[in-house]
């Protein structure tokens, strides 16, 4: 247990260090495609907090998404507010809106609960898309200077890079803790829990609220590197792919969305450059995933090399 | 410790449990027989709070717990077995009893310290005492039927209940597991100071283990006596015993 845990951390490490030094040589696209990388990472990461973890379908994931980024693109360029209130406002702002909604979903089960959470979620776009006085419609919001230290490529790469760390290493502890061992509990029996003494819609609720604040957190960092926001952020698309990202990468382990997220950036990005239907190749990649790897790429890493290690570590999945 | 009275509970229309009485005193092996669909499991979810009754009463040391939240319920005390085996499987065996121990000394919330080191002993304590030990680092999926169901007493015991409540217990097990599991339920009432209360189909094991059986007929009560009671009653022996129903 302790060897394995110890390779994670050197790999983990490594990776890190790597990440560091990698903008000296990269051409600035690339850094740039990285930083995107990493935005979506975060943001599929929240997401699989309460999917892989906590078992809850939640849909559309990606309004809080949306809502911190235009609270922070609105408090700087309306409110004319300091960055750092605008950058610590937007994660509170998600993480309220997602228990408002929240609070509804977890009376509901299962489908239901997805159902409820995607209508809801779609308002909250059809109030940016509409209320073109504040958000400025379909237009978005574009042109947020940046403070200088954040403002070239490559400052902002680094800043997105040690925000991202920090955040999944929080994850990491909270999936550790026993409110992430009892959440992985209610995702697989919530009955079972009810019956040992756990508030399972309690217990819910809170997931969300974490993980709404990371997507909201994952929000303003999609500021830092467009500058810009627009209503597509909140459209139920991108919350699709943030879902699909989970399941390619693998939601019953930690990383896996990280992979899920690379994965799909790069086909967009690359793929997308010789046609606009990047999205056929994605899904016959879904078609052979569903097939050879139902647990996720990540899934089928650790089956072939180190499940047993990983899950006497993790009490599962 | 233990009162139910007069308790009714319908599904559209149809009376699964029609007028149920029981009463369980500290300490001791309470059994529930009757054929199948006599209301048996509907009547635990009601004493645990899975199902809400239309009319009557349930009161656990004292204090009346009908219609509470299941989870309530169990922090009073009471915790149960289920009929199909009902656990975590995605989860270490390990991890299934420390979940429920977590709960029981209310640090389920807790988010920033390692969940690893927390409860070990205890549920190392459990595990041992059920025969699960050698099997703690399994996933909870991958255990035989027997295991699971066993694992779902362990569970159970990671509340600390006064009462356990096991709806039949060992259903679907071969005679030796069964053999197993009815002599960790004596080994539980005796040594852990635990009333318990179970269902169960077969006869042997019923009139062998409990103190006190509560027969039940269409949703009824029909008697709760003594073995001996139970078996010359009767009304029992047209309804149940001597019918051609699955004694």
């Amino acid at each position: 247990m302790g060897k394995w845990y110890n390779k994670i951390t050197v790999f983990s490490t490594a990776l890190f260090i790597a990440l560091l030094l990698i903008p000296l040589v990269l051409p600035r696209f690339y850094t740039y495609i990285l930083a995107t990388i990493f935005v979506t990472s975060l943001l599929a990461m929240s997401l699989n907090l309460v999917v892989g973890h906590g078992g809850l379908y939640q849909f559309h994931h990606c309004a809080f998404y949306g809502v911190s980024a235009y609270t922070v693109a609105l408090l700087i360029t309306k409110a004319h507010l300091p960055y750092w209130v605008a950058f610590g406002a937007g994660p509170v702002a998600a993480a309220i809106v997602g228990y408002l909604i929240g609070w509804f979903c977890v009376r509901l089960s299962k489908l239901y609960f997805g159902m409820l959470q995607i209508s809801l979620g779609s308002l909250i776009w059809a109030l940016v898309f509409r209320w073109y006085s504040l958000t400025g419609g379909d237009d978005g919001i574009h042109g947020i200077s940046m403070p200088d230290f954040i403002s070239s490529t490559k400052s902002s790469y680094y800043f997105v890079l040690i925000v991202l760390t920090v955040s999944l290493i929080l994850m990491y502890i909270i999936l550790k803790s026993p409110f992430g061992a009892t959440l992985q509990a209610t995702r697989d029996n919530p009955e079972r829990c009810e019956a040992v003494g756990i508030n399972v819609r309690k217990h819910q609720l809170i997931a969300l609220v974490i993980s709404t604040f990371f997507a909201g957190v994952a929000g303003v960092l999609y500021v830092v590197v467009e500058q810009s926001v627009f209503p597509d952020l909140l459209f139920w698309v991108l919350s699709l792919e943030i879902f699909i990202m989970c399941l390619l990468g693998g939601w019953f382990t930690f990383a896996g969305p990280i992979i899920g997220a690379a994965i799909m950036v790069s086909l967009r990005t690359f793929v997308g450059v010789y046609t606009e239907y990047w999205t056929l190749v994605l899904g016959v990649l879904l078609i052979l995933l569903i097939f050879f790897l139902p647990e996720g790429v990540m899934g089928f890493v650790l089956e072939k090399f180190g499940a047993k290690a990983e899950r006497a570590d993790s009490g599962g999945a | 410790m233990l009162r139910v009275e007069e308790v009714y509970k319908s599904f559209d229309g149809f009376g699964a449990v029609n007028g149920a009485n029981l009463h369980v005193e500290k300490g001791a092996i309470v059994a529930v027989i009757g054929p199948n669909g006599a209301g048996k499991t509907t009547l635990f979810n009601l004493i645990t709070g899975q199902l809400k009754p239309d009319s009557g009463r349930i009161i656990f040391e004292g204090k009346e717990i009908t219609k509470l939240p299941p989870y309530v319920i169990c922090r009073k005390g009471i915790a149960r077995s289920f009929q199909i085996a009902n656990i975590f499987p995605r989860l270490t065996v390990f991890r299934n009893v420390q979940v429920s121990i977590l709960s029981q000394q209310n640090k389920s919330g807790r988010l920033f310290r390692p969940v690893t080191n927390m409860a070990v002993r205890e549920t190392h304590e459990i595990l041992e005492h059920v025969g699960l030990e050698d099997k703690a680092e399994r996933l909870a999926g991958s255990l035989s039927h027997g295991d699971q169901r066993i694992l779902e007493i362990a569970i159970a015991l990671g509340n600390e209940p006064r009462l356990l409540i096991l709806d039949e217990p060992t259903a679907g097990m071969s005679p030796e597991e069964t053999k197993r599991t009815m002599d960790l339920i004596k080994d539980l009432a005796e040594n852990r100071d635990l009333t318990i209360l179970f269902c169960e189909h077969d006869m042997d094991i019923v009139f062998n283990v409990a103190q006190s059986i509560m027969v039940m007929h269409h949703g009824r009560t029909l008697v709760q006596g003594s073995p001996d009671e139970v078996r010359l009653n009767k009304e029992v022996q047209e309804a149940y015993l001597g019918g051609d129903e699955d004694a």
